[in-house]
């Protein structure tokens, strides 16, 4: 946990409660709506007070969430709010912050901040709510568009080659990785638990449908008839199976790589890729990244969970050292250092 | 003192030792010589004795520029007096030149009849090809017939006096700039304990290399008292500073221990976030090194990460502070913005230097003044406050913290490379007199029915202040355009009128908080000369010495930018003549000529260099007619 639970029962919190009087404004049917409500849900749930958290944004459809949430909230400039999240985390280390960002504001303009918030392990949640689109400045394309992507500035396709947000965050060495889908209401609800639980930072991608600017981009991971050869479920220690009749599974093969498997004859669940979220070695979660539709089923879960020290703690640790070594810093002492004379 | 036993007939080796008021020394040469060092050490020296000191290092961009190189010079001037001085001096008295380029790039400003220093065994053909000399000029009759010019052969007398330690014929070099400082402590009657206890415990892991530099500083001192070269040397006695217990201080220190001490005084945490830029970076060094008073000191990816932290900090409830120069102040401005439009108390450092673009960042210069007044998108109008020298450093960051946190907005603190490397003695406050932060963090709902409103100002137009964390005061703030008292977002046409002049009204309002502004010389009269941030000691000087002359004109510095001090308009309407000296093309006297609509005149200079009395004072006779 990154925030100590309270000593004394604090009177149980409700999702209503973390409801702002704020109207919330998205687009109607747009995904963020259920990104919402399901943080809603989660947040009562984690035996800290209200008052005690503080969502941060950048700019974008996606990072007008904090004023949805009644909680301390800083809608920031675009692409920096992970840098001034960092600022709130080593100003009062107390709060658990959470960074709210899109495809664009994480990974264009802000790509710089996310990379050194990872690096450092900050304690932070960051949420990135990828459409794979411009949605606030109606519809460019960003750069988790896939080539050929038609929209506003590529009427003739996009050619760049874009980025997986899970493959940078695992490059950048994050100690927590997660994907889910905004309408997977139960799994979206896990994983931002678990988010909220990691000590560190803890970077989620969600797939989320902007219904104006680029509907159905994730049709094959949310419709039933595509869902269940489209995307796989991680579990700790389990096996990698899917398939409409979970028929299907991946095994590692030689070179580094996955493959897709037939189970049944030869195959048998045992020789199945078994999901470890707490390999040190990040090359496995890396790995799964790197399967993506429609070449693979995605994997949806938590792709990554292990401890490493956070900067925010390491900060308080040094300035703790530096008090129990020096004393509490002297002023008289401090100004009176080095040569000093006297004039009469 | 050593100066008893030199004038002692016996030891004095029958040279004179002649009295001095004023002297400046400049030791110049390649990047790697050590010549900061030893100007370091001889401006602490002459501190320590009680001279008034005024220094201005002046080195490269380049690191190790090639060896021997014209661009590779670096040099220390210091000044030191037995009365109290404001800048280190315009012509030089004795130049110490470590090698053919360091000649060519300094000589210029020797005094006629100065002394002159050279390492005479780099005068050989490769140093003369470096330093493009066609013919050595220490041959040149009609050039050395200016100066008193002792042609030493320090290399070998340095490496004489280090032998037997074992050293390297390259790390027994090494030792050369003290056996320069050594003859130079020799021929103005220095003592060189301060020195030696600063070798010693600079190199306190390797006792070799503390006898190869004690001996060296020996043998420097040991060749002046024996030679027969020099026959006289001279004396500068004290100061008469007032009263008190002094340090020396350079504007960076006096940034980063004002800080320190106001973390520690109000009880505070200071959030430091920045990225190393020259001439700023010293102010994260030393700030990293006072945690125990309360610092967090953080080294963000770049300028933008570290004003948006700054934005954090600021609304998590701590004292939010960076610091960079022009190019990295260029990339906060959209974060300033944020600050400006969520009303969080913060402090901007800018050490400026030559632009623009990468310009010339070891450089002085005034030219950042519009940029902090107008460098940001919008309406976005912020308090700025300039330090005057060194040790103001200290007075003005701690104010500008109180204008901050007082009337919540972020501040801009402008300093520049002059001030920020160079020195001066400081008296050394009374920790009893330094000012408190006095800091109201909200913590009961301000509106009816239990409500938090977060834009709901005080007298001073300024709003609460509330830290994350604190119960039924959660609050959504942001860079869109809200709503007055609630804080909600609004984009109605005359909220935004409202708003935009709102935030006009604090800041100005912010005059009637500030001291008016003073004048030095007549308050009535045919010229004013007005300057601001580090030009305060070369204006000061050459006024004085113009009024001494007997010219109606007075002097007047700007620590307060924006606003400016609410009298200075009056002030300016008292004198026939204005004069803004200024190290840009003209930037404070177009604000006064917007702001008061008085025919102010700039006089303008963009060398990367302060400056020299002389010339302003020419100036001012100009002026003055
Ligand atoms: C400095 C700056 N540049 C550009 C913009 C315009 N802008 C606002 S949001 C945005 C892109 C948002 O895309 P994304 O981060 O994917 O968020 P979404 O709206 O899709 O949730 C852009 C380019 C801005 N606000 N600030
Ligand atoms: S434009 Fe797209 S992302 Fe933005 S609110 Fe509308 S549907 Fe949602
Ligand atoms: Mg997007």
């Amino acid at each position: 946990m990154s925030v100590d639970l309270p000593t004394l029962p604090t009177p149980t919190l409700q999702s209503k409660d973390f409801a702002s009087d704020q109207e919330v404004r998205w687009c109607p049917r747009c995904g963020d709506y259920s990104i919402l409500a399901q943080m809603k849900k989660v947040l009562p749930t984690l035996g800290i007070p209200k008052e005690k958290f503080c969502f941060v944004s950048g700019i974008g459809c996606s990072s007008r969430f904090p004023y949805y949430v009644n909680t301390y909230g800083l809608h920031s400039i675009h692409g920096r709010a992970p840098a001034v999240a960092t600022g709130v985390k080593l100003a009062n280390p107390e709060l658990q912050v959470w960074v709210i960002t899109g495809d664009g504001d994480a990974l264009s303009i802000g790509g710089n901040h996310f990379l050194h918030a990872i690096r450092r392990n900050i304690d932070m949640k960051i949420i990135l709510f990828n459409n794979q689109i411009y949605g606030l400045t109606k519809g460019q394309y960003s750069p988790t568009s896939p080539v050929g992507k038609k929209s506003k500035s590529t009427p003739y396709g996009s050619i760049d080659h874009p980025l997986t947000p899970l493959s940078v965050a695992i490059g950048a060495e994050a100690t927590f990785v997660a994907r889910s889908v905004d309408v997977d209401i139960k799994h979206l609800t896990m994983v931002l638990e678990r988010a909220a639980h990691h000590k560190g930072t803890a970077f989620v991608e969600v797939y989320q449908d902007c219904n104006v600017f680029n509907p159905g981009a994730f049709s094959y991971a949310t419709e039933k008839e595509t869902r269940s050869d489209s995307i796989v479920y991680l579990e700790h220690g389990k096996p990698l199976i899917y398939g409409k009749n979970r028929e299907k599974g991946i095994r590692v093969a030689e070179g580094n790589r996955v493959e897709i498997v037939q189970l049944g004859g030869d195959v048998k669940e045992d020789d199945l890729l078994f999901h470890d979220e707490k390999t040190p070695e990040p090359s496995l979660a890396f790995l799964l990244s790197r399967m993506r539709h429609p070449e693979f089923p995605e994997p949806m879960g938590i792709f990554r969970a292990v401890e490493r020290s956070t900067y925010d703690e390491s900060v308080t640790k040094q300035v703790e050292a530096a008090r129990a070594k020096l004393g509490e810093g002297d002023v008289e002492k401090l100004l009176n250092s080095g040569d000093t004379w006297f004039v009469n | 003192m050593s100066t008893a036993t030199l004038e002692a007939p016996a030891s004095s080796n029958g040279k004179k030792l002649e009295n001095l008021e004023t002297v400046v020394i400049r030791f110049c040469g390649d990047s790697g010589d050590g010549m900061q060092s030893v100007g370091i050490q001889m401006t602490n020296a002459s501190a320590i004795f009680g001279n008034d000191v005024c220094t201005f290092p002046d080195f490269p961009a380049e690191i190790r520029a090639p060896a021997g190189s014209l661009f590779g010079v670096s040099g220390y001037q210091l000044c030191f007096s037995n009365h109290d001085i404001f800048t280190p001096g315009d012509d030089v008295d004795t130049l110490v030149a470590m090698n053919p380029a360091a000649l060519k790039t300094n000589v210029a400003d020797l005094k006629r009849g100065g002394t002159l220093i050279v390492n005479e065994e780099e005068f050989n053909k490769g140093g003369l090809q470096k330093a493009l000399y066609d013919a050595n000029p220490l041959d040149d009759e009609t050039l050395m017939a200016k100066f008193r010019v002792h042609k030493v052969p320090m290399t070998r007398l340095n490496r004489d006096a280090v032998e037997g330690l074992g050293l390297t014929l390259k790390n027994a070099d090494l030792c050369r700039n003290f056996f320069a400082l050594g003859l130079v402590y020799w021929l103005y009657d220095r003592d060189p304990k301060p020195t030696e206890e600063a070798i010693r415990s600079k190199f306190a892991k390797k006792p070799d290399v503390v006898e190869a530099n004690l001996r060296a500083l020996r043998a420097g001192m040991n060749y002046g008292f024996s030679t027969e070269s020099f026959t006289v040397h001279y004396h500068v006695p004290p100061a008469k500073l007032s009263p008190g217990k002094y340090r020396k201080i350079t504007g960076n220190e006096a940034v980063a221990m004002g800080l320190a001490t106001m973390a520690r005084l109000s009880g505070k945490t200071v959030v430091f976030s920045g990225y190393p830029i020259t001439p700023a970076s010293d102010i994260l060094h030393d700030l990293s090194m006072y945690k125990h008073f309360g610092v967090k000191t953080f080294q963000a990816e770049d300028e933008i990460a570290a004003m948006s932290s700054c934005v954090g900090a600021a609304f998590a409830g701590e004292l939010a502070v960076t610091a960079s120069s022009g190019p990295g102040i260029c990339l906060k401005g959209e974060a300033m913005g944020l600050g400006m439009m969520t009303e969080l108390p913060m402090v901007i450092i800018d050490v400026q230097r030559g632009g623009p673009s990468t310009g010339l960042p070891t450089k002085t210069e005034q030219s950042d003044l519009l940029l902090a007044m107008y460098g940001r998108n919008g309406e976005s109008p912020l308090p700025i406050v300039a330090a005057s020298g060194p040790g103001d450093c200290f007075t003005m960051i701690q104010e500008a913290f109180r204008i901050a946190t007082e009337f919540m907005c972020p501040v801009i603190f402008l300093s520049d490379g002059y001030i920020a490397n160079g020195a001066e003695p400081w008296r050394i406050p009374n920790v009893e007199d330094l000012p408190r932060l006095k800091i109201d963090h909200i913590t009961t709902a301000n509106g009816e029915n239990g409500a938090y409103l977060p834009y709901k100002r005080n007298e001073k137009l300024a709003r609460p202040w509330v830290k994350p964390g604190t119960k039924g005061l959660e609050h959504r703030i942001g860079g869109l355009e809200k709503k007055d008292v609630t804080g909600n977002i609004d984009y109605s046409p005359k909220n935004h009128q409202h708003m935009t002049n709102t935030r006009a009204q604090k800041v100005a309002n912010i005059a009637n908080f500030i001291p008016e502004q003073t004048v030095d010389g007549p308050a009535k009269g045919k010229l004013l000369v007005i300057s601001w941030g580090g030009t305060y000691g070369a204006v000061r000087t050459a006024v004085h010495q113009a009024q001494e002359a007997g010219k109606s004109v007075a002097h007047t510095h700007l620590r307060y930018m924006n606003p400016f001090p609410r009298n200075l308009g009056a002030i300016l309407k008292s004198y026939e003549k204005v004069l803004v000296p200024e190290l840009n093309c003209g930037q404070l006297s177009l604000l006064l000529r917007n702001q008061f609509l008085v025919d102010a005149k700039g006089y303008n200079k963009v060398e990367g260099k302060p400056f020299l009395v002389n010339e302003l004072v020419n100036v001012i006779n100009e002026f003055h007619g």
